[in-house]
């Protein structure tokens, strides 16, 4: 996994609250046996019209925001199913940071497990971020993890929270499989105690 | 020292490490694979050269792309389809783990066929890439959903990392009336605590309502906790649950049942156990309920009528309005006057043999209204067998209902069973999300019994009228 860098980019702004997985990637594109190719694809329902053709209202068909690398949403964002393939589609559009008020636990953790850095703050913050990523494309929201803060293009800054162990992880691209595979030893003993302890299992 | 909550003293069981930031590790009982979340975890494995840990804790069955007309064992026809199958197939084969093909009797819905043939078990941790193994929870196991990473993750490591979750307590008071089932209970948490409400939480459902549902409908309650945000809904083992496991072909047997129970029966949450959030209902003020828009937490009783967005607050109110116009409802109509097109009934919330007995109830000797389509998916092909055995299936086919094979078929439409634009459907499954059960699909979410109702009227009906 890349390490996450610090960055400035264009945020789109999605006020829109319980924004689902089933937008963010319609499940008729989760029959690829591949994580690669979905950003085509992203809120295909709102983006394309029913002939194929770009939707010119979508948010991200808008001269302003085909580039953005950041979405500022409404409550809840990202509920519904567990598939991966939603902050697959994301990361491959080029979105690297979503901001909310809240998120839906799995799809949080595959955020992390992505590249993709979710930050939760309050909602007057939200409402400030939201309405700085309404200016367009002129306006950059500055997204520094090493220092858990976001600044408005008016140089507004807001402190977030982050896991530690996530942090880290984000920053030094570190993949979770290995990370885990040095404590099998850990795992092995636990494993034959648990055996033991509950043989039926 | 202030007790455990049961999901304190399954955290406690399955923790092979802690980190001094509290991340945990937790291991895995049981990981439930099925065809879409999994190919890209395979692959990775075999980029990295790894094996499965613990493929006899491993169990994979095809569920959700799957057709659910006969044949479907000779040929799948979408081709994208065909192609997860049959990776599937391959992985199942290639990294030795325990395997339900759709030519197997047993091949169902993947959170029917794990407690079905007791591989879900009380104190257990099961993990699958999909949301709805809240489900499993209902035996007292800690289970839920998992990303694809992590599917990967667990299959090389038979771990997970994890931060733990806070406590909530959801207590249904008292007894439920004539008409009202687990399904109502379910929907009419999240109409109460919303989408959100559960969100950094894992949920024990108790109190005498939730005492008296069978493992079927606890199963029910449970599988829809994640709709409330939660990341995984309890209910404590009891003897209902005992009675469920006890016999089934993965269920410990002779000495290790008794040492087994031994332990099951430590599986409850302490009196003094501290809880973070508390939500009472109070069981005789549940209705049945049917949700109005794209949300599951847009939950009304069935005697109600279509809200008007202004009423709610923030965001919601641009939501509600979205909601509306996707529906094709206007505020102030009379819930019982919405007219449909479709009744599905199946899906991993409602698909098991209980849920068919009680559509089947409704539906003796009625005809459903000309011109709707109605179909049953059940959970899996034993549930499907048992309800040919009780004489439902002839009950169904006879109403007008086609009977189909066992898969998640029109609950999330990624095999051919779906809704065309505007098609207005009354379905068992559990979420209304735009284009859910396919593009432009209007969906009703409710319970077995007020499905059926609805395929007999033709609009969505209040089931007690039916009783």
């Amino acid at each position: 996994m890349d390490k996450f860098e610090s960055f400035s980019g264009v945020a789109a702004p999605m006020p829109l609250v319980n924004i689902d997985t089933d937008m963010i990637i319609p499940k008729q594109f989760l029959k690829t046996i591949k994580r690669s190719g979905l950003g085509v694809n992203l809120f295909a329902e709102m983006r394309y019209l029913d002939d194929g053709s770009e939707n010119p209202d979508f948010v991200l068909n808008t001269p302003a925001y085909r580039n953005a690398e950041i979405i500022v949403a409404g409550d809840n964002f990202g509920c519904g199913s567990s598939r991966e393939h939603a902050p697959w589609a994301i990361k491959d559009f080029g979105i690297k940071c979503v901001i909310s008020t809240s998120f839906a636990d799995i799809f949080f953790n595959n955020c992390f497990k992505n590249g993709i850095l979710p930050i939760v703050l309050p909602q007057e913050q939200v409402d400030v971020l939201m309405k700085d990523a309404e200016k367009g494309s002129n306006a950059r929201l500055d997204i520094d993890l090493e220092n858990q803060t976001v600044t408005t293009s008016e140089g507004e800054s807001f402190h977030f929270e982050v896991d530690p162990f996530r942090k880290h992880c984000l920053l030094e691209g570190l993949d979770d499989i290995g990370l885990t595979l040095e404590k099998a030893s850990a795992i092995d003993s636990f494993e034959s105690q648990a055996t033991q302890a509950r043989p039926w299992v | 020292m202030t007790g455990k909550t049961l999901y304190d003293k399954i955290w406690d069981a399955h923790l092979v490490h802690q980190a001094e930031d509290g991340t945990g590790l937790l291991y895995i009982d049981r990981h439930l694979v099925h065809e879409v979340t999994s190919p890209q975890a395979f692959e990775g494995l075999r980029m990295a050269g790894r094996q499965v840990r613990a493929p006899e804790k491993t169990i994979a069955v095809p569920d959700h792309n799957v057709p659910t007309t006969e044949g479907r064992d000779k040929v799948i026809e979408n081709e994208d389809s065909r192609i997860q199958v049959e990776a599937l197939d391959k992985n199942a084969r290639d990294f030795g783990i325990n395997y339900y093909p759709v030519s197997d009797v047993r091949q169902g819905i993947v959170h029917i066929v794990g407690p079905e043939q007791g591989w879900t078990l009380p104190g257990m941790t099961v993990v699958c890439g999909d949301s709805h193994t809240a489900t499993h929870g209902a035996f007292g196991a800690l289970a839920h959903g998992i990303g694809t990473s992590e599917v990967e993750h667990v299959l090389a490591t038979q771990t997970l990392i994890q931060s733990k979750s806070k406590n909530m307590k959801v207590e249904i008071t008292g007894k439920l009336a004539p008409g009202v089932t687990a399904k109502d209970i379910t929907l009419s948490v999240i109409g109460k605590t919303g989408t959100a409400g559960g969100t950094g939480y894992v949920i024990e459902y108790c109190g005498e309502a939730i005492r008296a549902l069978s493992m079927e409908g606890r199963m029910t309650v449970c599988n829809m906790a994640i709709e409330g945000g939660a990341r995984a809904g309890l209910i404590a083992p009891d003897e209902t649950t005992f009675a469920y496991v006890k016999g089934r072909p993965h269920a410990p047997k002779g000495a290790q049942w008794e040492a087994a129970m031994d332990w099951w029966k430590t599986l409850y949450s302490d009196d003094d156990a501290h809880w973070d959030k508390v939500v009472t209902i109070r069981g005789e003020d549940i209705a049945p309920v049917v949700t109005w828009g794209t949300s599951p937490e847009d939950v009304l009783p069935i005697t109600d009528v279509v809200p008007d967005p202004s009423a709610f607050k923030g965001g919601k109110v641009e939501a509600a309005k979205r909601a509306l116009d996707y529906m094709g409802l206007t505020a102030g109509t009379p819930l019982k006057e919405i007219k449909i097109d479709t009744v599905f009934i199946g899906s991993c919330t409602n698909g098991r043999i209980e849920d068919l007995r009680a559509a089947a109830a409704i539906l003796k000797g009625k005809k459903i209204k000309d011109g709707m389509r109605a179909m049953v998916v059940p959970g899996s092909g034993l549930v499907r067998a048992q309800a040919e055995e009780e004489g439902l299936a002839d009950i169904f086919k006879e109403a007008g209902f086609e009977w189909r094979l066992a898969g998640c078929s029109m609950c999330l439409a990624m095999n051919p069973d779906q809704l065309a634009p505007g098609e207005r459907c009354a379905a068992t499954s559990n979420r209304n999300f735009e284009g859910r059960q396919g593009k432009g699909g209007r969906t009703h979410l409710m319970s077995p019994a007020m499905a059926a109702a609805a395929a007999i009227t033709g609009h969505l009906t209040d089931v007690r009228e039916m009783m």
